[in-house]
């Protein structure tokens, strides 16, 4: 954040002249199949100037840089480089018009050197042949003292640490001549020092005049580097900003929405007893840094429990400890009177739990089973649809038919695979697997990400019912909305712990928004760029 | 259809290698064939060869259905063969029958044993399957280098051999049908209806299709691993067992695995992982392979035109699994892309 201050002050916040303009989006459109990933999107940049585009996953952020890339082609709209509005044909031809990419995933070979990675496809040579790895190592130390990322040419990728692969990621796209430079998700895998870090080489690169995008769904590293903001949702940009006039709970209500108030009839809960109470939960991520930071929630029979917040804060760990997908660190997890903490997904599920998980794809369905097959994932061990080890087909085809209906899920037949239904159908067969068992609890994590208006409100009202028939539900959800319509009491996470529980009904949006940014409850909104969330 | 034109293929370039030869592939394909199919010693010997093609075949063809390639048939066949001459010598003293039931059994066990250790490595600590059951088959061969050379040798005879099972223990052919023929067609029926009806199978199947699926389902991925490696190996080693006690000269010696393993493995792709489709390619395989000293006595050519052919066949069946594994890891990507647009 230091290193965000020390930029010049000229560079920040001031709209760029139409002559200094880098990169311009004109009604840029994006679909695959049904879903719109990116709806008519405008934006511009100039140079030196940083913008995020800062959205939920699933906003559209990727396949809107993949198209300035040119890894993809947009469907219409067009995309204007320094004033030239010839389509990019792909990466290459990115390139050569001066775009940098450094991607989530890095594209980098692990047993080679820095300055042999740095070479790869134009490697200098001598004598015709031979390989000039001197030359090589000096345009390493060059490009490193230039732009100020310390790499030590010699070293092997896979004995770096993180960030310092990322740096030579971002050398990597340095080493042609860039004007502007993309970053996806550039801080996911980073620890915050390395975050801190990268933000300061951003910064510096943007004072010597790059144009930068950044992706993101962290508010903080918006407000810390980026000069201008763009906020997407649903495909959409829904707002643009200048950094120094707005804050995280603005940015933050942007992000998860306000324009559609989605309305459930439902009536008053009448909560019974506590069915789950998850009492100081630390639970790690894939990289091994803490998610959830002590959480604590306890959910009663015949309520619905919404979790709010911004992507990122834990959410998905919550879900996947409660669920028995992923082992906490301490804490515990109990349903009723029984401890599942430790219980495996099977146990759980067998214990009384439903869980509509985040990722539809990977973990709710076999695209190459049948609804029917699919239908039963959860319970093809138990009666009636197998006994003793063999499955019961007779009884497996009649669940089937009966969810089909009962969920209105449009297909050809029970036979058909799961993977030819539309997101909408897939999810109602997610959704009709977990509550058909009536569990005693069930877990939605982003229930309705990507489906139609219509499995909505499908999806939303079984959830209603599920309630008034006694479960407790846990909702997890990035659609505020969705959270607020349906919960009967609010839970707001941030950093991996509840910052304030709220009844449902009597929530003011703005309060929301600055509780999910991390303030406390009742403190009125700082500046967050001198007072961070650290 | 993939098979068919795998063999079709095959059976092309083969055929130019045998015009090569200058010999017409016409007449040697029928050579081959008809003494293998219509001649009574032909047919003895190709349906002799079928039992425990097959099930080399079921060994290669369970584990594919969870996505593991188990290369290893052969040296669970041959610790299958070689626990089962164990066990008739330990009980070379008790009545036939007994003999019979407990050697079937130490064969299933010693090849379900042999197997479960690469599932084993795999799931704990993720060793590929391909090279453990590669490295445990050349394990098997010392192993039992040692044993005939050493505990079960038998001295009468002048090479390294095991003890012959006892007369009474001993199950040769009736008429042309040898007695394991049943037993494995029955296993691959079997097999076939534990995949799709059983809830092994189905775990079996949810883990080759969506792993990530599979563990939200609670199903665990090292335990089908161990379980399918461990089914497989049994098929392979009770294949083994009844090579012992219903093939002549009824003793474990040098040469008794020839190369069935690796043929389970053309079977297994030609069947495409399909229990019951491995009956027709076990019996392809073995038609050939007992054609082949024919073949060479009638026309000339080298017995070895057979192992290209089958070599072949197996390169072309294989070559559209290849062409899916890249498929589907774009595939793979392409849902990914999808699935996470925008993220």
């Amino acid at each position: 954040m230091t290193q965000a201050e020390s930029r010049p002050e000229a560079a920040r916040g001031r709209p760029p002249s139409t002559e200094e303009r880098v990169l311009e989006l004109q009604g840029l459109s994006k679909s695959y199949g049904a879903v719109h990933a990116n709806s008519d999107i405008t934006l511009h940049i100039g140079r030196g100037e940083i913008v995020a585009l800062l959205g939920e996953n699933g906003a559209g952020k990727s396949t809107l840089v993949k198209q300035i890339f040119g890894l993809t082609r947009p469907d219409a709209g067009r995309i204007v480089i320094k004033g030239d509005s010839t389509p990019i044909k792909d990466p290459k031809d990115a390139i050569r018009r001066g775009i940098g990419m450094v991607h989530q995933h890095f594209q980098l070979v692990p047993v080679m050197t820095v300055a042999e990675n740095l070479i790869l496809g134009h490697e200098p040579v001598r004598g015709g042949i031979r390989l000039d790895l001197a030359a090589a190592r000096m345009m390493v130390r060059e490009l490193s003292e230039k732009h100020g990322l310390a790499v030590d040419p010699d070293a092997r990728i896979e004995d770096l640490p993180v960030g310092a692969q990322q740096r030579v990621e971002i050398l990597k796209a340095l080493s042609h001549r860039v004007d502007l430079l993309i970053l996806d998700e550039p801080t996911a895998v980073l620890t915050p020092q390395e975050t801190d870090e990268l933000l300061g080489v951003l910064s510096e690169l943007a004072a010597a005049g790059t144009a930068i995008v950044f992706i993101t769904h962290k508010l903080r590293e918006v407000l810390a580097v980026a000069d201008r903001v763009y906020v997407l949702r649903r495909g959409r940009v829904v707002g643009t900003v200048p950094t120094d006039e707005t804050d995280a709970a603005r940015l933050a209500t942007m992000m998860v929405g306000h324009d559609v108030i989605l309305r459930v009839d439902k009536k008053p809960s009448t909560p019974g007893k506590a069915v789950l109470s998850v009492r100081d939960l630390v639970v790690r991520d894939n990289r091994r840094l803490t998610a959830v930071d002590g959480f604590s929630i306890e959910v009663r029979a015949g309520e619905i429990v919404g979790i709010a917040g911004v992507e990122g804060n834990g959410q998905r760990e919550l879900v996947e400890a409660i669920a028995g997908m992923r082992s906490p660190l301490s804490g515990t997890v109990r349903l009723g009177d029984r401890d599942i903490t430790r219980f495996n997904a099977a146990d759980t599920n067998a214990a009384g739990v439903g869980h509509i998980p985040e990722d539809r794809e990977r973990h709710g369905i076999v695209a190459s089973y049948s609804i029917a097959d699919n239908l039963v994932l959860n319970c093809f061990d138990s009666e009636p649809y197998s006994r003793h080890w063999i499955r019961n087909i007779s009884a497996i085809r009649e669940h089937a038919i009966a969810l089909r209906a009962e969920f209105d899920i449009r297909s050809a037949s029970i036979d058909a695979t799961a993977g030819s239904l539309s997101g909408g159908n897939k999810q109602k067969v997610v959704v009709a697997r977990e509550m058909a068992a009536r569990p005693r609890l069930l877990v939605a994590a982003q229930p309705t990400r990507g489906v139609d208006i219509g499995a909505i409100e499908l999806i939303h009202r079984r959830i209603v019912e599920a309630r008034d028939a006694g479960a407790a539900v846990l909702l997890v959800s990035a659609e505020l909305d969705e959270v607020l319509s349906l919960a009967d009491r609010v839970a707001v996470i941030h950093a991996g712990k509840v910052v304030a529980e709220l009844p449902g009904d009597l929530v003011d949006r703005a309060e929301i928004g600055r509780l999910m940014a991390g303030e406390r409850p009742g403190v009125p909104p700082t500046d967050h760029r001198s007072d961070g969330e650290s | 259809m993939v098979p068919l034109v795998a063999l079709a293929a095959a059976f092309s370039v083969g055929a130019l290698l045998i015009r090569s030869q200058g010999v017409n592939p016409a007449y040697a394909y029928e050579s081959l064939f008809s003494y293998a199919l219509l001649d009574g010693s032909g047919l003895t010997a190709t349906l002799q060869k079928v039992v425990p093609l097959v099930l080399c075949g079921l060994a290669v063809a369970i584990p594919l259905r969870l996505g593991l390639f188990n290369i290893g048939g052969q040296g669970q066949f041959m610790v299958g063969a070689i626990g089962a001459a164990a066990a008739a010598y330990a009980l070379r003293s008790a009545p036939g029958i007994v003999t019979i039931i407990v050697t079937m059994v130490v064969g299933v066990l010693a090849g379900s044993m042999w197997a479960s250790i690469a599932g084993l490595l795999k799931a704990a600590r993720g060793v590929h399957e391909v090279i453990s059951t590669i490295m445990l088959n050349s394990v098997a061969g010392g192993l039992i280098d040692w044993m005939l050379n050493g505990p079960l040798a038998d001295e009468q005879v002048p090479y390294p051999a095991s003890h012959a099972v006892p007369g009474s223990a001993q199950l040769p052919p009736i008429g042309v049908v040898p007695i394991g023929l049943p037993v494995a067609v029955t296993l691959a029926v079997a097999t076939a209806w534990l995949l799709r009806r059983t809830t092994i199978g189905f775990r079996f199947e949810t883990v080759g299709r969506n792993r990530y699926a599979a563990s939200y389902a609670g199903i665990s991925i090292r335990t089908t691993t161990v379980v399918a490696m461990g089914i497989a190996g049994g098929c392979a080693g009770l294949s083994g067992g009844i090579e012992l006690v219903g093939v002549e000269p009824y003793r474990y010696q040098d040469g008794i695995a020839a190369s069935l393993g690796f043929d389970g493995i053309t079977i297994a792709l030609l069947a495409r992982g399909n229990p019951i489709g491995t009956i027709p390619a076990a019996l392809l395989v073995a038609a050939m392979r007992a054609g082949a000293p024919h073949l060479a006595l009638d026309t000339g050519l080298r017995p070895e035109i057979v192992d290209m052919v089958l070599a072949i066949t197996l390169l072309f069946v294989s070559l559209p699994l290849v062409v899916k594994l890249i498929f589907r890891k774009h595939a793979a990507k392409g849902s990914q892309l999808a699935s996470s647009w925008g993220a």
